[in-house]
C-alpha cells in the first residue's frame, strides 16, 4: 500500500555560530542559528507517486469526492497534504495595458499546472470583493489532470473590472483553506495596484487574523502597487515578496512560487527560544534568505520560553540572528544563554507538548582573556552587516522620496559599501541603478537624477535579501 | 570539617537593596550577582584561624618568591638518561632483577640541572644511593599505617557519605571541600552542590538540570565529570579541579597500582595539563594520561626497567596525543610552516614508585616534588620544567627570580603533541632513604607553592597515610590562592606499600 501512516518528516538540523566568550561583566550574547531542513524521503523529490497497481485516478466529480487514494494524503485517509489558493488581481487597472491581464491569466494557468496531484487548490479573482473562480461553492478541488484542465478553462472568465480590497481576498482564502485539514496551507497573491478600496487598518486586521492560519507569497506586477503593502502581506504571512515589473515575467515567477509551495513538507514550525532567568531577548531576526525581524512575534511558551513562528519548510536553510542579554557571571563561569529548538504542534495532539525537531545551544563563557572575548564571530559580523545593509537601503530610499538628498546619499552610500564588502552582488547591482557609485570602498555615491520606477521599487522590495557568509 | 556551606542569606541586594528571594543567585530587581556578596559574607564568617592560615600561606609564597636561591647547577640526585641495565648497579635486597645506576652524585646525565636540594632530601648527599647505606630504605612493615586511618576510608570531609573509593574509577566528587581552606570558596562555587543528588542547580539552588548539564532556570553550567575528579587506590590518590577562572578542566590524571614480577607493589601516577592555546587540550591530556598509564601498567608487571618503561610510556602518550591531530579530519591542507598549528597538546609528569625506587618522567612544566614524612629533613623538586624560565636559568642568562618574573616564564618549550619539535622525555630515578610522598602536579598547584619548601608546608603531615585527603587539601590550597588555572595533584606515598597493590 502506498499510504503512509505518518509522512516521513523532513530532518531538521540546527547549527550555532557564536563566540561564547564574554569579558568580565559582559552581558550580550550574539549567535547566528542556521536551521536546515532536508527532505525526509517523503514527497519532495518529485510529484507524489500514485499507489502502484491501483485503480485509475477517480473520475472527476467536481468536488471533494473520491480522492481517497490521492497520493500524498496523510494517514487519516482522505485529507490532502497541502492546499493552495491563488488570488489574482482582477481590478480595472489590470486592463492597462491589456497584456497585464493576459499575462496574469497565463501565469495562473502555469501555476495550476505546477500543482501536484492530490493537492487541494482553488482560484480566487480579487477586486473590491473576492470571487471564487474555481471550483466554487466555498470548496477546494483536488488536483488531477481533469481538475487542472477545468481550472484553466475557468480562468477565461477572469476579466478586469472593479476596485482593490486585498483584505477580502485574504479572508476568502482563509475560508477556503479552513475547509480542509491539509497541514500545509498556502496562498499566492498577485496585485497590480494599491489597496485602495479598503482602510489600511482593515488589511492589518485581516493579516493579524490570518497569521498562523496559512502562509502567503505576495507579488506586485507593474509599478503601480505599494511596496510596503506587498512586503507587509508576505511578512505577516511568512511568505516571500517580490516585484514582477514586466508582466511577461509572471509565468516563470508563478511556476517557481508554486514549485516552492509544493516542496513544503512541514507547516507551522516555530523557533522556540529558552533563555535563563534574568535574561532579555534583545532581538530575534531571520537574516537569510531575507532579513525579517521576528522579535515582536513572540508567543510565550512556558517558563522563560517563547515561540517565534517560521511558517512551513521544504528543503531549505534559513539563518537567524539571536541577541540575548544575560546576567553577567564571574570569570570562569559558563552559562547557557539560550536554547534553540524547532518545534511543531503534534498532529491531533491537543494539549500535548509540541515535538522538537532539532536543538541548539547558545553559550556564554566569561573569561579574562581579552583576545578571546573581543573576537567577533564571522557569521555574526556578516549578518550584522547584512541587517545594516537592509536598514540603510530603506532609510536611504525614504530620504530620497522625501527630498533629503544628503541623508539619502549618505545612507545609500553606506549600503553600496556594505553590499560590496559582504559580496551581496544582487543588491549591489540594484543599488547601482539608483545611485552612481564613485568609490565602492569608501561608499561615495551620487544620486541618479532619473531612476526608473521599476528599479526603485525592485531595490525597495529586495532590500532585505541577504547573502550567506562566503565559506 | 566544613560541610557545603550555603551562601549566607543576604537581607538585601548590595546594589539596589531589593530583598532577594531564598536561593536567588541574581537579584530579581537589578540582576546583581548575589553570590559575590554572599561569598564575601561567607568569608567574613570563616574562622579566624582559617583566615590566618591562608594569609600566612600567601605571605610565605611572596616571601619565598623573593629569596629563591641562585640557579641550581649541581645535580645531587643521580639520574640516568639511558636507563638500560647497568651491571654495577644497586641491589637493595638481592632480588632486584635489574640494576640501576642511581648513585652518580655529579651533574645530571644529560645536562639538565636539578634542584640540589633533591639530593639532600632523598638521601644524605655524602652517601649516594649506591653506597652500602642502602638499609636506610625503610622497612616496609614499619610503616605504621595500621595504626592510622585506613587508606581506604579517608573520611571525605565534604560529607558525601564517606564511601571509600577503593578502585581506580575516577569520579566526580559531589563535595570537594578539602578542609578548612575551601570553606569560603564553596559558598560561591556553583559546581559544588550540597548533596549527592544533583537535582537542583548548584548556582541558583532552584532550577532543575537539563540534559545538557545546564540549569533550566538560570542557565548556569553544572558540574561536569571533569570539573572535579578524585581517585584513590590503596597507596595512591589524586584530585583534579577546574579551578575558579577556567570554564573547563583541561587537566587529566591517572593512578594505578600493580605488582612487579616478584610480587612487589608498584604504584603509578600520571598527571597531564592540556595546552590551552591548542585545540582540544582536554582531549589531549586525557589521552596522554590514559596512554601512559596503560603503557606502564603493561610493561612494569613484565619486569621492565622503570626508567625504560617510563620513557616508553611517555612516547606512547605522545603517540596518543599525536593521533588526536589526525582526527580533525578534513582540515584544509596547511603550509609546511604552519602544519599542525593547533594540534592538541599537553604536558605530562609521571611517578612510578616501588618499595625502594622512585622514578619520575616528564615533558613540559608539570612537576613532581619529594616531601618526606620527617619535615625536619628537606623536601625537593624532582623535575626541571621545559619552560622558558627554566631554560633561561639553565643557560645562566637570568636568575630564577628574574626569569619567573618575566611574562614569558610559563611558555613551555616541550610538550606532547603533533607540533612538538622533538620528543625528549626526561626521566630520573631516586632512592629515597626515608618515607615520604611524591607530589605529582600541574602548574595550577605549584603556582601557589613553587619551591619544595612551600610545597612541603602545604602538604598535610599525614599525607602518606591519607593521600586522598592530602590531594584534596592541596587542590584547596590552589583554589584559596585564586585557582587561576586547573589544578591537578597526585599523592604517591613512598615506599609503595606491599599487600595493597593489585587492587586495580
Amino acid at each position: 500500500m502506498a499510504h503512509f501512516s505518518t509522512p516521513d518528516a523532513p530532518r531538521f538540523s540546527v547549527e550555532v555560530y557564536q563566540n561564547a566568550c564574554l569579558p568580565e561583566g559582559g552581558r550580550e550574547v550574539n549567535a547566528i542559528i542556521t536551521v536546515t531542513s532536508s527532505a525526509g524521503g517523503g514527497a519532495t523529490a518529485g510529484p507524489p507517486i500514485p499507489g502502484p497497481a491501483h485503480e485509475p485516478i477517480p473520475a472527476y466529480e467536481g468536488v471533494l469526492g473520491g480522492y481517497e487514494d490521492a497520493p500524498g494524503a496523510s494517514g487519516r485517509g482522505c485529507s490532502p497534504r497541502a492546499a493552495v489558493v491563488i488570488m489574482v488581481d482582477c481590478s480595472g487597472s489590470m486592463d492597462y495595458p491589456a497584456t497585464k491581464m493576459r499575462h496574469a491569466r497565463d501565469a495562473t494557468a502555469a501555476a495550476i499546472d505546477t500543482v501536484r496531484d492530490g493537492v487541494a487548490f482553488s482560484v480566487v479573482a480579487g477586486t473590491h470583493k473576492a470571487v471564487e473562480v474555481f471550483p466554487g461553492d466555498g470548496q477546494l478541488a483536488i488536483a488531477d489532470p481533469l481538475n487542472r484542465a477545468r481550472a484553466k478553462e475557468a480562468l477565461r472568465s477572469l476579466s478586469p473590472g472593479g476596485g482593490t480590497a486585498i483584505g477580502t481576498w485574504l479572508l476568502q482564502a482563509d475560508l477556503l483553506l479552513g475547509s480542509t485539514d491539509a497541514a500545509i496551507r498556502h496562498g499566492i497573491l498577485l496585485t497590480d495596484g494599491r489597496n485602495e478600496h479598503e482602510e489600511p487598518q482593515r488589511l492589518r486586521a485581516v493579516l493579524d487574523a490570518c497569521a498562523g492560519r496559512f502562509t502567503c507569497d505576495a507579488r506586485g506586477v507593474g509599478t503601480d502597487w505599494e511596496v510596503e503593502e506587498v512586503t507587509g502581506i508576505a511578512a505577516a504571512l511568512l511568505g516571500t515578496a517580490d516585484i514582477v515589473a514586466d508582466p511577461a515575467g509572471l509565468t516563470a515567477d508563478f511556476t517557481r512560487m508554486m514549485e516552492t509551495a509544493m516542496g513544503k513538507e512541514v507547516a507551522d514550525v516555530s523557533l522556540r527560544l529558552w533563555t535563563p532567568k534574568g535574561a532579555e531577548v534583545a532581538y530575534v531576526k531571520q537574516v537569510a534568505p531575507t532579513v525579517e525581524d521576528l522579535t515582536a512575534r513572540r508567543v510565550e511558551a512556558g517558563p522563560r520560553a517563547g515561540d517565534y513562528p517560521t511558517g512551513s519548510w521544504g528543503d531549505e536553510s534559513r539563518d537567524y540572528h539571536l541577541c540575548v542579554r544575560v546576567p553577567a557571571a564571574e570569570v570562569g563561569q559558563e552559562m547557557l544563554a539560550a536554547r534553540i529548538s524547532l518545534v511543531r504542534p503534534v498532529p491531533d495532539g491537543v494539549g500535548s507538548p509540541p515535538s522538537s525537531l532539532a536543538r541548539g545551544l547558545v553559550r556564554a563563557v566569561w573569561t579574562s582573556d581579552l583576545a578571546a572575548s573581543t573576537a567577533m564571530n564571522p557569521q555574526v559580523a556578516h549578518y550584522t552587516g547584512q541587517a545594516e545593509l537592509a536598514q540603510a537601503i530603506k532609510q536611504g530610499m525614504n530620504a530620497r522620496k522625501s527630498g533629503d538628498t544628503e541623508q539619502a546619499t549618505a545612507k545609500l552610500g553606506r549600503a553600496v559599501q556594505l553590499a560590496a564588502a559582504s559580496g551581496n552582488e544582487d543588491t549591489a547591482k540594484l543599488l547601482a541603478k539608483v545611485v552612481d557609485v564613485l568609490d565602492v570602498a569608501a561608499g561615495t555615491v551620487r544620486l541618479k537624477a532619473k531612476v526608473a520606477e521599476a528599479d526603485e521599487m525592485t531595490l525597495e522590495t529586495r532590500s532585505t535579501k541577504t547573502v550567506r557568509v562566503k565559506k | 570539617m566544613s560541610q557545603m556551606p550555603q551562601p549566607p542569606q543576604l537581607s538585601a541586594c548590595p546594589t539596589c537593596t531589593e530583598p532577594p528571594q531564598a536561593g536567588d543567585r541574581y537579584c530579581d530587581q537589578c540582576g546583581a550577582d548575589l553570590t559575590v556578596a554572599s561569598a564575601l559574607a561567607a568569608e567574613a564568617a570563616l574562622s579566624a584561624e582559617a583566615i590566618a592560615d591562608r594569609s600566612d600561606a600567601r605571605g610565605n609564597l611572596q616571601e619565598a618568591r623573593g629569596d629563591l636561591p641562585e640557579a641550581p647547577r649541581a645535580n645531587g640526585a643521580a639520574w640516568s638518561t639511558h636507563p638500560g641495565p647497568e651491571p654495577d648497579g644497586y641491589e637493595p635486597d638481592g632480588h632486584e632483577p635489574d640494576d640501576y645506576e642511581l648513585a652518580a652524585p655529579a651533574s645530571g646525565g644529560y645536562g639538565q640541572v636539578a634542584d640540589p636540594r633533591a639530593a639532600a632530601a632523598l638521601g644524605a648527599p655524602e652517601a649516594p644511593f649506591g653506597a652500602p647505606e642502602a638499609p636506610q630504605v625503610p622497612q616496609v612493615p614499619q610503616v605504621p599505617q595500621a595504626s592510622q586511618a585506613p587508606l581506604g576510608a579517608p573520611e571525605p570531609p565534604g560529607g558525601t557519605g564517606g564511601h571509600p573509593e577503593t578502585n581506580a574509577s575516577t569520579h566526580t566528587s559531589a563535595a570537594s571541600s578539602t578542609g578548612s581552606g575551601t570553606g569560603p570558596g564553596t559558598g560561591a562555587d556553583p559546581r559544588l552542590p550540597g548533596g549527592e543528588h544533583r537535582l537542583r542547580c548548584a548556582a541558583c539552588q532552584e532550577g532543575t538540570i537539563d540534559q545538557d548539564g545546564y540549569c533550566e532556570r538560570c542557565g548556569h553550567a553544572q558540574a561536569r565529570e571533569r570539573d572535579h575528579m578524585e581517585s584513590e587506590l590503596d597507596g595512591v590518590a589524586a584530585a583534579s579541579d577546574r579551578g575558579l577562572r577556567h570554564h573547563r578542566n583541561e587537566d587529566a590524571f591517572s593512578v594505578s597500582a600493580s605488582a612487579l614480577p616478584d610480587g612487589a607493589p608498584v604504584v603509578v601516577a600520571v598527571v597531564c595539563d592540556g595546552v590551552s592555546s591548542a585545540t582540544r587540550p582536554d582531549e589531549a591530556s586525557a589521552a596522554a594520561a590514559l596512554a601512559a598509564s596503560q603503557a606502564l601498567g603493561a610493561s612494569l608487571p613484565r619486569g621492565a626497567h622503570p626508567q625504560q618503561a617510563m620513557n616508553e610510556a611517555i612516547i606512547a602518550a605522545a603517540d596518543a596525543v599525536n593521533s588526536l591531530a589526525l582526527d580533525t579530519g578534513a582540515a584544509a591542507p596547511r603550509h609546511e610552516g604552519q602544519r599542525h598549528q593547533n594540534a592538541p597538546a599537553c604536558t605530562i609528569v609521571s611517578a612510578v614508585v616501588t618499595s625502594d625506587i622512585l622514578t619520575i618522567g616528564w615533558i613540559g612544566d608539570s612537576r613532581a616534588y619529594w616531601v618526606p614524612d620527617d619535615r625536619t629533613t628537606p623536601p625537593a623538586r624532582l623535575t626541571e620544567d621545559d619552560s622558558w624560565a627554566a631554560q633561561m636559568v639553565a643557560a645562566g642568562l637570568m636568575s630564577e627570580a628574574e626569569a619567573y618574573a618575566d611574562e614569558r616564564a610559563h611558555a613551555i618549550t616541550g610538550w606532547l603533541g603533533a607540533d612538538a619539535y622533538e620528543l625528549e622525555p626526561h626521566t630520573a630515578s631516586y632512592k629515597p632513604d626515608r618515607p615520604g610522598v611524591v607530589v605529582v602536579c600541574t602548574d595550577g598547584l605549584w603556582n601557589y607553592a613553587e619551591s619544595a619548601e612551600q610545597m612541603a608546608r602545604a602538604v598535610p603531615p599525614d599525607a602518606r597515610s591519607r593521600p586522598l585527603n592530602s590531594a584534596q587539601v592541596l587542590v584547596g590550597h590552589a583554589l584559596d590562592g585564586g585557582g587561576h588555572d586547573n589544578v591537578t595533584v597526585a599523592i604517591v606515598p613512598f615506599p609503595a606499600a606491599p599487600g595493597r597493590a593489585g587492587s586495580a
